[in-house]
């Protein structure tokens, strides 16, 4: 499989905190990949460099090939990276619909096309029955999946889920995993930030493990689970005690 | 089907439109008071007006308090190019129009850098330095302004001495044009651009907005349909200067109408402008002697009232309450 992003030496300060030193990571074209790691490990600094909303201090960012690290976040948006917002950020005056038709702007200047694609979108996520709503009335999960389908009408080849399954009940994170897993065989990239293990390990193909601004490993969930510095850095000691 | 409806509910709108617009031009049938007629032209300029602010302000969320200063570019513009270079008034609006979108990007480029009332304060600085620049400015008349030289009644000249119905009907034309611009936008890749901006730029622009762009785009549309404005209101008083075209109430007329009525609704504007400008007239008219401030004094407790009543506006809480009961 090719590397559809590369991440190389990406280094990010802000004044003497380092939140990423030396991150290489390559996304591979059609996987889900977890980006995990306890809190304040350097995964949404990451995650918006990748997605363009801050120039790393140093190092560079590819995709497909191509150098994107001193493109804004609407021109990779262009290129095809999409992302979701860990807080939630719904247009609040404008109804579902109209929220996921700015995402399909991205493809076509017509209104009807954007409605009609926006519409299918809401189909595919689940909110079909929602379109009229305003995103203000939308419950928290539904605001979740609003996120999804708005990055989604962009019509992504990579999409970035930032933290999409936090504080949803077991059975909507349950419903959660399955659209990812829908989203995933419809031919798009997947990179999942979480730190609810027992969410991403079963569904990603590959994961990351940040601590401290670092890649402390990486490969199948099976594995990572089992390697003894991911187990300290993010479970802590009295887990890996509890474990022996 | 949600689609069809959508489109129907676009077109009952337009149909309501044009149906309202019809009737006002009836209305000199039997308005012939002149006092009266020359509200009528006033009020039908601030809903044009409004309207234009609202492209900015309303569905772009970028609050100007500074637009007075394109009302005075397209009044000086207009009135400049006819006694200057005998540029027909109407091609001068247009000129002045375009001057005005000009400049909104001018200002707009370090302005769009400053967020919420930052930027407002920004916009009135701006449109006060602008007021500063005329009253000095000699070859435009300085603070003794311009005149509109008399030619005799026609359209070509834009003046009617004798009657107000053909400011009145221009009036009319502006508004519905200034609607139906509005009415297009609404429904366009620029229209839901902008709201995405007001809501959550952050969130826009990893849809791929530009969102320094569509700013700047709402501003040039917003400014130039004002200066037209501006440059109808010249012809319509014939005589201009810094302070009667350009001064800070100016602004806040064209602000009040739609956050009466209705930010960043189609019919906000107009519906706002249709209660406040006979207000202040009656007020300023019947309340003369007693200062020029009493009918600010009278919008001041207006918006004060929807501001705590009703902040949506009027056209904002009606439409809410048919969605509660659609729900």
């Amino acid at each position: 499989m090719s590397a559809l992003l590369e991440v190389r030496d990406l280094t990010q300060r802000f004044g003497g905190l380092v939140a990423n030193a030396n991150v290489s990571i390559d996304v591979r074209a059609g996987e889900i990949l977890g980006l995990i790691g306890p809190n304040g490990a350097g995964k949404s600094t990451l995650f918006n460099a990748i997605a363009g909303v801050r120039k790393p201090t140093e190092g560079r960012i590819s995709f497909q090939g191509r150098d994107v690290t001193d493109l804004d976040a609407p021109a990779r948006c262009a290129l095809g990276v999409a992302r979701t917002f860990q807080v939630v950020k719904s247009f609040e005056t404008m109804s579902v619909v109209e929220n996921v038709m700015v995402g399909a702007f991205a493809r076509t200047a017509s209104a009807r096309e954007a409605r009609e694609k926006a519409r299918g979108v809401l189909e595919f996520t689940g909110l079909g029955a929602r379109e009229n709503a305003m995103a203000q009335e939308l419950t928290p999960p539904e605001k979740r999946r609003l996120e999804v389908a708005r990055a989604l009408a962009t019509e992504p080849k990579l999409l970035l889920l930032d933290e999409a399954m936090t504080g949803l009940t077991p059975a909507e994170a349950r419903q959660g995993v399955e659209l990812v897993r829908s989203i995933r065989e419809r031919g798009v990239t997947v990179v999942m930030v979480e730190h609810v293990m027992e969410i991403v390990m079963p569904l990603v193909d590959r994961a990351i493990v940040l601590d401290l601004g670092r890649v402390i490993a990486e490969g199948k969930p099976a594995d990572i689970v089992r390697d003894e510095s991911v187990i300290t850095a993010y479970l802590g000691e009295r887990h890996r005690a509890r474990d022996a | 089907m949600a689609g069809s409806s959508h489109d129907s509910a676009r077109r009952n709108n337009l149909i309501l439109a044009i149906c309202v617009a019809a009737a006002v031009a009836c209305l000199p049938l039997v308005v012939k008071d002149v006092y009266i007629q020359n509200m009528l032209v006033l009020t039908l300029m601030y809903a044009a007006l409004s309207q234009s602010w609202n492209i900015l302000s309303g569905y772009c969320g970028q609050i100007s308090l500074g637009h007075a200063l394109y009302f005075g570019l397209g009044a000086y513009a207009t009135l400049l190019l006819f006694t200057k270079f005998g540029v027909l008034p109407r091609f001068g609006m247009i000129a002045g129009g375009v001057i005005a979108a000009a400049v909104a990007a001018a200002v707009g480029y370090p302005c769009f850098r400053l967020k919420g009332h930052y930027f407002v304060i920004a916009t009135i600085v701006i449109a006060e330095a602008g007021l500063l620049l005329m009253l000095n400015w000699d070859w435009a008349g300085a603070a003794m302004g311009i005149e509109v030289p008399v030619r005799g009644d026609s359209w070509a000249k834009f003046q009617f001495a004798r009657s107000k119905l053909p400011y009145f009907y221009f009036a009319l034309g502006l508004a519905l044009v200034a609607w139906i611009v509005t009415w297009k936008i609404e429904d366009s890749r620029w229209g839901y651009w902008w709201r995405a901006v007001k809501d959550n730029a952050e969130a826009a622009e990893s849809l791929g907005v530009v969102v320094f762009r569509s700013k700047m785009a709402a501003a040039a549309v917003s400014a130039f349909l004002t200066a037209v404005g501006g440059g109808f209101y010249a012809q319509f008083v014939s005589y201009i200067d810094p302070e009667s075209v350009m001064s800070f109430q100016f602004s806040l007329l064209m602000a009040l109408p739609a956050v009466l009525g209705g930010i960043g609704t189609l019919w906000g504007p107009a519906v706002g402008a249709a209660i406040l400008i006979p207000i202040t007239e009656v007020t300023r008219s019947y309340a003369g002697g007693t200062g020029k401030g009493f009918d600010l004094i009278v919008y001041g407790l207006l918006v004060m009232g929807i501001a705590l009543g009703r902040p949506e506006g009027i056209v904002g809480a009606f439409s809410a309450r048919k969605r509660a009961k659609t729900a």
